[in-house]
């Protein structure tokens, strides 16, 4: 059987913790789920939709302030008390870092950015496909150990619905940690002004902007483009490490990955760093002057065309209508 | 004095699609040769930050074969001023392996009456992503550990580790010795000069091998995924398509 590690975003279950479940529900055995902190009635009713029969819950006033180690063991009791033997978690920075702790806990294996549980008898190890190289190969794992930890790669795997919703009993239970458990605990936030990357992670629409911007002062367009879809922009990381934009609106294997429904990457060839983090917008269209650049093949809709020139131009068009 | 181990990778470059060995296990970077992985090139900028702050030393440290000393060519070109080869098969090192390696050298130091005070290392390699070779080299040492850190800074015996996380930016204020892994973005790293390569050439390099032998990754092959079909859609040719972007983006519901 599987447990799977959720987390709240808000008033709910962040959208990969529903896709976490999702491929927990997958495996063998009845799912259920654990909680670090207060989970909201609304997650409750999520973690039944997803099929989830008991949820566990960790409550204890360590558990304010974030210490990973601290997290990582109150996931490991609720492993101990329900006796799964694979433990999936969901593709964030956060989880993936519960989830390391908890395999180092137990001696066990880890896969990371995983997107498929094959199919195994009683007794062998779990196997799982997942992704490597940013996405551009994939990877044929087997977990060895006696817990298989999963982490699922973020909007790689489509978040269903359990077919008939799960009893979604709430266990609350009371973690105990050691001294040492503690020695690496949140101190303080400080003000993270101009270095939020959760806007881009979360937006809508993105208008990204790549080398073709052509220097620094090259952004104004696009950054009014985003302003008039909604949006927020991202750049690539060529950008970036030319100075000409912060690091925390880098798109890309080592900046932020992206979910929204609609990316207008402008001057970006598509080069694998920057596609491992675009690759899940719901639709993609391209303005690039190369009509066989990576990005306009795999792009849905695509200008062949200067971003100097189209991007303007589709400002003023839309101006013209309001 | 912080005497900093910072720990590197031989990744294969990401420039182009990557090609699978014959034998479907590995990447052959044999025409897109290879580099460090981006988030090492800011930790051992870090390195060489607390190092110099602190008056202490940085050394670096890769597990691989003889081809990955050019990694720590690279970062000695760069202010580290030590370098560390664990000589392995790293194809044939899964990463709780690579970390018992790590930890293996981090407490033959110790045993000299030298001890390191901070490990770093990158969040994840550029390659195989496994995001758990810091944690676990924390884990083997009994050292705290932060993770996905922008900047670390050492006064006198307490490292500020500093790291986004849901509630914003966090700073971690940790006891030494201490393990921190490291996100591209907080640092620049620094270009090396033509004097710091030369300086580079010469420095001798501490060769160990493993004590033990390796789990293995649990790799069982390497496979492309399915080609994206190119269902493209061209709307027009510069700014005379923009009428056809504001319908898509009408199409969409982006727009009204």
């Amino acid at each position: 059987m599987a447990l799977v590690y959720v987390e709240v975003d808000g008033s709910e279950l962040s959208d990969v913790s529903l896709e976490a479940l999702t491929v927990g529900r997958g495996l063998d055995g009845p799912l259920e789920a654990v909680v670090v902190g207060s989970v909201p009635d609304a997650g409750v009713a999520q973690l039944r939709e997803f099929g989830v029969a008991t949820v566990r819950v960790a409550q204890a006033a360590f558990l304010d302030r974030y210490a990973a180690a601290g997290y990582a063991a109150a996931v490991v009791s609720a492993l101990s008390s329900s006796g799964a033997t694979v433990l999936v978690g969901p593709g964030s920075p956060r989880s993936t870092e519960v989830l390391a702790h908890v395999a180092a806990r137990l001696d066990t294996a880890m896969a990371a950015n995983v997107v498929e549980v094959q199919p195994v008898g009683v007794g062998s190890p779990v196997t799982v496909v997942r992704q490597v190289m940013g996405g551009s190969v994939r990877e044929t794992m087997r977990v060895d150990g006696p817990v298989a930890v999963l982490v699922v790669a973020g909007h790689a795997v489509e978040a269903v619905p359990a077919a008939s919703a799960g009893a979604g009993d709430v266990v609350t239970f009371a973690p105990e940690v050691s001294a040492a458990d503690l020695r690496a605990t949140m101190t303080r936030v400080q003000a993270a002004e101009g270095a939020d990357t959760s806007r881009l992670a979360k937006a809508r629409v993105v208008v990204g902007a790549g080398r073709g911007a052509g220097s620094p002062d090259g952004f104004g367009p696009c950054i009014e483009l985003a302003g008039l879809l909604g949006g927020v922009l991202g750049v690539s990381r060529a950008v970036t490490a030319a100075g000409w934009r912060p690091h925390h609106e880098q798109v890309g294997q080592t900046g932020t990955k992206i979910s929204p429904e609609l990316y207008v990457p402008c001057g970006i060839s598509g080069a694998i760093q920057h596609w491992a983090g675009c690759s899940s917008a719901q639709t993609i269209l391209a303005v690039n002057t190369d009509d066989e650049a990576p990005m306009v093949t795999r792009a849905r809709y695509a200008v062949i065309g200067d971003m100097h020139e189209v991007v303007p131009a589709v400002i003023e068009a839309l101006r013209a209508r309001s | 004095m912080a005497e900093v181990l910072v720990c590197v990778k031989r990744v294969p470059q990401a420039t182009t699609e990557p090609v699978i060995t014959a034998d479907g296990l590995g990447i052959d970077a044999t025409m897109t040769g290879s580099t460090m992985s981006p988030h090492e090139e800011c930790a051992v900028e870090l390195a060489t930050q607390i190092a110099d702050a602190t008056q202490g030393s940085a050394t670096v440290l890769t597990l691989g074969g003889a081809e990955s000393v050019d990694q720590l060519r690279d970062a000695l070109s760069v202010g580290v001023t030590a370098a560390v080869h664990i000589e392995a098969d790293p194809a044939a090192f899964g990463p709780a392996d690579v970390a018992r390696a790590i930890a293996e050298v981090v407490r033959a130091k110790a045993a000299t009456g030298a001890p390191y005070d901070v490990v770093l290392l990158g969040n994840d390699a550029a390659d195989t992503g496994d995001f758990q070779v810091g944690v676990r080299v924390a884990y083997a040492l009994d050292w705290p550990v932060v993770a996905g850190c922008s900047t670390v800074a050492v006064d006198g015996s307490v490292a500020s580790c500093v790291a986004d996380g849901p509630e914003g930016t966090g700073v971690f204020e940790v006891a030494l010795p201490v393990v921190a892994t490291v996100l591209e973005g907080g640092v620049e790293p620094r270009y090396p000069s033509l004097m710091g390569r030369m300086k580079a050439k010469k420095v001798a390099i501490e060769t160990v091998v493993p004590g033990f032998t390796p789990a293995g990754s649990g790799r069982v092959g390497l496979a492309l995924p399915p080609p994206i079909p190119n269902e493209v859609e061209i709307l027009g040719q510069g700014a005379s398509a923009a009428p056809a972007v504001v319908a898509v983006l009408k199409e969409l519901g982006v727009v009204r």
